[in-house]
């Protein structure tokens, strides 16, 4: 006669509860409990803000992750509550954003242009709710926020520094894949080394990206790091000893080679350029050759778009992070910075300014600005 | 004298040979330790079906699931940094986190009772109805080449092939309403058909083993889409971004209910689809020659079926299922096409035609029950954030516990079935002893 529970299962679970006892054991100090209602303060846990992510995931230690960051710290600081949907595939965005709009989300930042046609459609079905785009600026709604970066402004500084920087008159860049938010990165830096070259008549050539024919290297994709290290390593071989990877953790590869010819030549070592966050803070290891970063500030932007709506003041005038407002910019030298060279950072000022004030033109086709 | 000499011999050997060959006769029947055949009790006629099996895996698969929502909430994890202080709050925080999260499943995809109307309220239904169309179309794809013997595992290309045809003519042709939707169609089912065609009349001229051909065509049909996305003819106009433009209305499957439900009449089509399968498996002569060969391909070469001819047959109507299910997702759901417009519908219709037992309607139940859990799991993040990764192991836990019937059967102490009535009292002989030992 069978029975459904006997001893054996019992002894599974008898098992089963040492298992999580020693587990927890582990786990524990004995720290002492705290008081009941030991939260921080939650001044406006009323409100709700939400985010979807494209099939990157949170964890793309890119444009998603920069987002979630900025939800994470409107969090942090106002004590909202929060929701957030990573997506697996395209046929998730849909019921993603739509399960948003039905969870009483204040705003919903859908990030990167995959999620447009979801967030306009949901957008249109729902006027009274609101919406912020993170690098997409398609649609044009009076309730969806476009959040974009015209980045080929802080990529034209590190082409410039680059350019002044390199000993052998050779810097280089690739991409993931060939799409607007990364070729805008290459325009902007091939411009630098050009306007370096016309500037000092000096000819520094950049490998991997031909800025009038928008052509270039990219390795496919954003996961390869093995592609990413052998293409950085061809780009080394070539005499290149500055590179700039513009493929989210493809990057990595690229860092990996530099580190392995440093390795080989202590004496004039390579160096890369990183993009996105501040390489310095948070690359695993070879801080030490990070010239300097082209940072795109997104987890900022988010939580102000969160503390606008937050406090009434939603608008979908369109977010645009440049040099002028700090949207965009470079990273501190760090380690690198003895060996930029004093005037190098004054022209680097100057030249901010005046690409603030337009007296600099940087033209990409990629670029939001040049859209409207 | 002679003739009773010669009989009287021989006589005696036949009476004991038929005496022998009665008592073995008998003997399996009624064998010395049994006192005739034993009516199964109702117990073990219950713990025995296969559905209790099935709802053994589930049940199973949900307890390590939810051992996972436990120790990955943070709410638990600082809670058990003071465990031996005040344990009651991790327990409390523990069963919330696992009971929120599995209750957010169930709202997300069968039934929402916080929804302000009906419509709200039975949303998740539909969902999971539509999520599970592609499904259950690649799934049967994928049953009747195992049917056949193939283990097609090209089904993630044949979708992308469907969906970049039938893309194509949504997008850049414009045709009156009925005529739009039917070249759709076609053209999805073409798209997929050539690429499991291919499999098909690779497999029968050169031997070429299919699970190779299957993923080489996957990988070609992965960058096929993403190279053809660009070129100018599939982009958007004055745009790069690797994005088609939306298909036009006359190519889209038509909702079932209206615009507040995502349900096309894809599922009806998926439906269909089920029906005909059946019908052609079970009824058809095509059906008998494909089992025949699925179950022995020399006899039935033997028995004058042409092997070659059928993988081609099979694979191009597995292909052609799988299409569909490119169709259902451009023209039915997603209306644009994209690099990841498959998503990983090709793959997971392997585990729903296996689920399913490769029978139609088994795979339309299990291509159901994934659709459920891709839309539960999208309530179970959003609003437990809990993490969608947490889902997938759920899901493949439930798969392999399914597709390991002794494992579930040893973790519940469930009767097999098969097993006869022998093994039952060895079983039952041992169990004491091991009772004892504890």
């Amino acid at each position: 006669m069978p029975v459904l529970f006997p001893q054996g299962l019992r002894r599974t679970l008898v098992t089963g509860g040492a298992i999580i006892s020693a587990s927890a054991l582990l786990l524990t100090g004995c720290a002492p409990a705290p008081d009941e209602d030991a939260d921080i303060a939650q001044d406006r846990s009323d409100y709700t803000g939400c985010i979807v992510s494209d099939s990157g995931g949170f964890d793309d230690r890119s444009f998603n992750q920069n987002s979630y960051e900025g939800l994470l710290k409107a969090k942090d600081d106002y004590g909202i509550e929060t929701k957030q949907a990573e997506s697996q595939a395209i046929t998730d965005y849909e019921p993603n954003v739509s399960s948003m709009v039905r969870g009483g989300c204040g705003l919903t930042v859908t990030v990167g242009f995959n999620l447009s046609d979801v967030t306009k459609s949901t957008a249109e079905a729902h006027p009274d709710k609101h919406f912020a785009t993170v690098d997409d600026d398609s649609i044009d709604l009076p309730n969806v926020r476009p959040i974009v970066y015209d980045t080929s402004q802080a990529a034209f500084l590190a082409g410039y520094l680059a350019a002044g920087s390199t000993k052998t008159g050779k810097v280089a860049t690739f991409g993931g894949q060939e799409i607007p938010t990364v070729t805008i990165f290459m325009d902007g830096f091939a411009e630098g080394v050009n306007y370096y070259n016309q500037q000092k008549g000096k000819d520094v050539s950049l490998l991997g990206w031909d800025v009038d024919k928008q052509t270039g290297s990219f390795t496919g994709d954003f996961e390869d790091t093995g592609k990413g290290k052998t293409t950085t390593q061809n780009f080394l071989n070539e005499g290149a000893d500055i590179v700039m990877p513009v493929a989210g953790p493809v990057g990595n590869g690229a860092m990996d080679a530099v580190n392995g010819f440093n390795t080989d030549e202590p004496k004039n070592p390579a160096r890369i350029i990183w993009v996105d966050s501040d390489g310095y803070e948070t690359l695993a290891g070879g801080q030490e050759y990070v010239l300097t970063s082209v940072i795109k500030k997104m987890g900022d932007a988010v939580e102000d778009a969160y503390v606008a709506d937050m406090d009434g003041k939603f608008t979908n005038e369109p977010y645009i992070g440049d040099l002028a407002n700090d949207g965009v910019g470079l990273a501190p030298f760090h380690d690198q910075s003895g060996n930029v060279s004093d005037d190098m950072k004054d022209e680097l000022k100057d030249l901010k300014t005046r690409i603030s004030n337009g007296e600099v033109p940087v033209e990409s086709k990629a670029s939001p600005v040049k859209k409207q | 004298m002679s003739s009773s000499e010669s009989q009287q011999p021989v006589a005696p050997p036949v009476d004991g040979a038929g005496a022998a060959s009665e008592g073995a006769a008998a003997a399996p029947v009624t064998p010395p330790w049994a006192s005739g055949p034993e009516k199964p009790s109702l117990a073990y006629r219950f713990t025995s079906s296969p559905l209790v099996l099935s709802v053994a895996a589930l049940i199973a698969a949900l307890v390590v699931g939810g051992l996972l929502i436990v120790f990955t909430d943070q709410r638990v994890l600082t809670r058990m940094n003071y465990f031996f202080n005040r344990p009651s709050d991790t327990f409390e925080a523990a069963w919330k986190a696992a009971s929120s999260a599995y209750v957010a499943l169930f709202e997300g995809a069968i039934f929402d009772p916080h929804g302000e109307d009906w419509t709200q309220r039975i949303y998740p239904l539909t969902e999971t109805l539509t999520i599970a169309t592609p499904l259950i179309f690649a799934g049967l794809g994928v049953a009747i080449s195992f049917r056949s013997g193939l283990f097609n595992i090209g089904a993630q290309g044949q979708i992308i092939l469907g969906a970049i045809v039938a893309g194509y003519i949504g997008f850049s042709w414009h045709l009156p309403v009925a005529i739009h939707l039917i070249l759709v169609i076609v053209g999805g089912m073409l798209g997929g058909a050539v690429w499991g065609g291919l499999v098909g009349l690779l497999k029968a001229k050169t031997g070429a083993h299919e699970v190779i051909l299957c993923i080489m065509l996957n990988y070609v049909a992965l960058n096929l889409v993403l190279y053809v996305l660009t070129t100018p003819g599939f982009q958007r106009e004055g745009s790069t971004n690797p994005i088609s433009p939306q298909i036009d209305r006359s190519a889209q499957l038509p909702r079932l209910f209206g615009d507040s439900f995502r349900l096309h009449w894809g599922f009806v089509l998926a439906i269909l689809a089920v029906l005909l399968v059946s019908w052609m498996i079970n009824r058809s002569t095509v059906g008998f020659r494909l089992r025949a060969v699925g179950s022995n391909p020399e006899a039935s070469k033997t028995a004058g079926i042409n092997v070659t001819a059928g993988y081609i047959v099979v694979m191009v109507m597995a292909g052609g299922l799988s299409g569909m299910a490119g169709v259902s997702q451009i023209s039915g759901t997603e209306k644009v096409l994209t690099g990841d417009v498959a998503a990983s519908f090709g793959f997971d219709a392997i585990t729903v035609a296996l689920l399913g037992r490769s029978k139609p309607w088994g795979t339309f139940w299990a291509g159901l029950l994934y659709g459920a859990f891709r839309a539960g799991g999208v309530a179970m993040q959003t609003n437990t954030g809990t993490n969608i990764n947490i889902v997938l192991v759920v899901q493949s836990l439930i798969v392999l516990f399914i597709a390991a019937p002794p494992l579930v059967r040893a973790i519940f102490r469930l009767p097999d079935p098969s097993k006869t009535g022998r093994d039952k009292k060895a079983r039952k002989a041992s169990a004491p002893k091991a009772g004892a030992a504890q």
